[in-house]
């Protein structure tokens, strides 16, 4: 999960949006199964949908670990898993929020407030010698900020992991695996 | 009307409905409740003496009559007894249902008294399992198992039940199909093939001029051993049958090769090398089969029938994938390809091919050296004598090991479901509690369990079940006083260099074992008692009966591809090597 995937090329990882039946369990089951496969996870996003009976859970994954298909077919075998979304990274939304805490001397806090305002961030907390700051965005901004901030001596940083919807333009698409062939 | 019954009652309730007539288990304190109401049933409990037991029991039940084996254990302990049985019929696809207590509701993650993550533990040993958090779930959850662990792959489903739901009251309310098959909105496992796929797979059947069927495990799960016999002998095309499909297709078939794969012969092997057409039903590509998967049947175009889409494109890619049913897609391919013949399409000329694997028949049968006087007795002539005079329908059950080798080399099957082995995990120890279910489902048949010495200490004590239960199996022990198969790893790849395999040459004293458990126990040292000592044991049917034969600690089995090496490398039984250009 240290790496972070380029998103704007040609892509380096798949986005899998799988609904799940919202049952006790099922995120070890997902996870599991990636593990157990030896199939790499970068990023990984759970919340119940619009439905409560459904969970949303979205997976990023290395495009190298294993290819994409056996990846899918493997996670249609779980029992609680009811479609699969491949979203093409080139289009579709992509959001992930940082908070990240960083040390910096009262003289200098000015630097990083100006900073998180051309990033749109938001200042979360402010002490004599840290600032915490807050960043929603795409994950390329979200590297590029972080890559500042780094200068300055981070002293904690949290990523959510991304979540994702397809684009709305003319070519928006998904490719829903219909659960058709489960086994 | 609402009928209130307890969760205990339910659960048994629910496993009548589901036609269980025998349950394999062993009861203790998060069960306890279960036992009960088991009382008053009409479903038969066999008490076994270890869970591992039921649990390969209840594969054994499986194996021969394709419905589910059903185990039945408490918590902690006995679920984690079960994880091997789980594991094997996972990787086997054999339907089973394991039921264990758990911990009641409100202890459970306190770390109570044998209370164990048993979801979280057999989570990948499982086509599926369920925790149970109230005693109304139990029809539903029941119902979903049996659903599950029958229908697309088969496999093994576990039910974990904590102690209140078994002892708490309930609506009695039986799940209508719809009410099922609502409930699990992500299953919906594909039996038919797509006729277009299965056209173009009628076509390359037809154009090939090499073709070979490889057959798995899939052809018996689907039942579909009638409906093979019909394609082959429709395309006319030679047939390999894998560990796990030894059976489907009769081993005295003229276009049966047998077995192929790290111990098959070397037709079979050498037939799917060569082949331009490798039509697979119900197999995976195991990695025995292939060898070094880059130069497995290098030439060949691949037809992969499979109900598991998933097993489509893992290994080897296909040409053609069908995913369905085995027996529904070969129904349509003969269909189809009746259908290219009326309309006067023909099937290419494969003679030149079918005698080219006749050839290689003749040159190569299955070999070994007999044994000269004086000479210590030779597994393969146990197996061989085993067979000559066993009774027409005996199911033959076998362990892990070099004795497994030799029996599916040297027994010949003619019919499905007399073969019950474990071939993907490998475990040793399967032979004996798979053979008492196997008996159990079967009881007009006789049933061998070919084990070796290793194995048979593993799981024995079920002798003890077998007798007290009244179920007459029979056991060759191949005792070679080794881990044998192991031992030939160290003979041939360690330069002999035998590390840990040697167990003992009088210790145990089987005989006596087997008579402490209420057996017959028989002790065969020469060739001259080899009959004799079997036509006894098959005459015995009121008790079970123990042969032990002490065989060749030498013998090894051939022919074999080292792991890690290709088809092409496979070593022949050192009497024919010097003829191996032969499969060039």
């Amino acid at each position: 999960m240290s790496m972070t995937p380029n998103t704007t090329s040609m892509p380096s990882h798949h986005i899998l949006s799988v609904l799940v039946q919202n049952r006790a369990g099922v995120l070890a089951r997902v996870s599991g199964l990636f593990a157990r496969r030896g199939y790499n996870i970068f990023s990984l996003a759970v919340a119940p949908t619009e439905d409560p009976e459904f969970s949303r859970i979205t997976i990023v994954v290395d495009v190298e670990s294993a290819p994409l298909e056996q990846i899918v077919k493997q996670l249609f075998k779980l029992i609680d898993v009811v479609k699969i979304s491949e979203l093409d990274p080139r289009r579709s939304v992509e959001r992930e929020l940082m908070m990240a805490t960083v040390r910096v001397a009262s003289e200098d806090r000015g630097q990083v407030v100006e900073l998180a305002n051309i990033f749109e961030g938001k200042i979360l907390a402010v002490g004599t010698e840290a600032i915490t700051v807050s960043l929603e965005g795409s994950p390329d901004k979200l590297d590029d900020f972080e890559e500042l901030l780094r200068g300055y001596g981070i002293v904690e940083l949290q990523r959510t992991g991304r979540v994702a919807l397809p684009k709305l333009d003319k070519e928006a698409r998904t490719r829903p695996h219909k659960n058709g062939k489960a086994s | 009307m609402t009928e209130q019954i307890t969760g205990a009652q339910a659960l048994i309730r629910a496993l009548e409905l589901e036609n269980v007539d025998t349950i394999f288990g062993l009861p203790g304190g998060c069960i306890l409740p279960a036992y009960d109401p088991l009382l008053d049933s009409h479903i038969r409990h066999i008490l076994v003496r270890h869970e591992q037991g039921a649990g390969h029991m209840a594969e054994g039940y499986a194996h021969v009559t394709g419905r589910p084996g059903v185990a039945l254990v408490t918590s902690g302990p006995a679920a984690t007894n079960m994880v091997t049985p789980l594991c094997d019929a996972y990787m086997d696809s054999i339907p089973m249902i394991c039921i264990t207590g758990q911990v009641p509701t409100s202890a459970i993650g306190t770390d109570a008294f044998q209370e164990c993550d048993t979801v979280g533990i057999t989570r990948s040993v499982t086509k599926h399992n369920e925790l149970v958090m109230s005693a109304d779930e139990i029809p539903l959850i029941v119902r979903q198992a049996f659903h599950i662990a029958t229908t697309g792959r088969p496999g093994p489903v576990l039910i974990d039940v904590p102690k209140d739901c078994l002892q708490n009251m309930m609506t009695w309310h039986w799940p209508t199909d719809e009410e099922v098959l609502e409930s699990l909105p992500g299953y919906k496992p594909n039996t038919k093939g797509h006729s277009r796929m299965i056209k173009e797979a009628a076509r390359l059947i037809l154009d090939s001029k090499q073709p070979v069927l490889y057959v798995g495990g899939g052809v018996l799960k689907a039942r579909a051993a009638d409906t093979l016999r019909e394609l082959a002998e429709l395309i006319n095309t030679p047939v390999v049958t894998t560990l796990m499909a030894r059976g489907a297709f009769p081993d005295s078939h003229p276009l049966c090769l047998g077995m192929p794969g790290m111990h098959g012969n070397a037709t079979a092997i050498t037939a799917m090398q060569k082949s331009d057409l490798l039509i697979n039903l119900g197999a995976r590509f195991d990695d025995r089969i292939t060898g070094k998967v880059s130069t497995f049947a290098p030439d060949a175009k691949i037809i992969h029938v499979d109900i598991d889409p998933a097993e489509q494109g893992k290994v080897r890619r296909p040409d053609v994938p069908i995913v369905g049913d085995c027996r529904l897609v070969i129904e349509e391919l003969v269909k189809t390809i009746k259908e290219m013949l009326a309309n006067g399409e023909v099937q290419a000329d494969i003679s030149a091919w079918k005698s080219r694997v006749s050839g290689w028949q003749e040159q190569f049968p299955m070999y070994y050296s007999p044994n000269e006087p004086g000479e210590a007795l030779k597994p393969q002539f146990c197996l061989e004598k085993l067979h000559e005079l066993a009774p027409a329908g005996t199911i033959l059950c076998s362990g892990v090991g070099q004795h497994q080798m030799f029996s599916s080399q040297f027994w010949k099957f003619e019919e499905p479901y007399t073969w019950v082995n474990s071939g993907g995990l490998g475990t040793m120890g399967f032979s004996i509690p798979a053979a008492i279910g196997a008996k159990v489902a079967r009881p007009d048949r006789t049933v061998w369990a070919v084990d070796g010495d290793g194995c048979f200490q593993m799981t024995a004590q079920e002798l003890v079940t077998a007798s007290v239960e009244r179920i007459p199996i029979k056991v060759a022990v191949l005792n070679n006083s080794y881990l044998g198969m192991v031992r030939q790893w160290q003979e041939m790849f360690y330069d002999e260099r035998y590390s840990e395999v040697y167990l003992s040459p009088e210790l145990p004293d089987f005989v006596k074992w087997a008579e402490a458990m209420g057996c017959v126990g028989i002790r065969v040292e020469s060739p001259e008692e080899v009959e004799p000592a079997i036509a006894l044991a098959n005459s015995i049917n009121d008790r079970s009966v123990v042969v032990e034969f002490r065989v060749d600690a030498g013998e090894k089995v051939f022919p074999m591809v080292p792991a890690g090496f290709g088809n092409d490398d496979v070593l022949l039984h050192p009497n024919q090597n010097d003829r191996r250009e032969f499969l060039r």
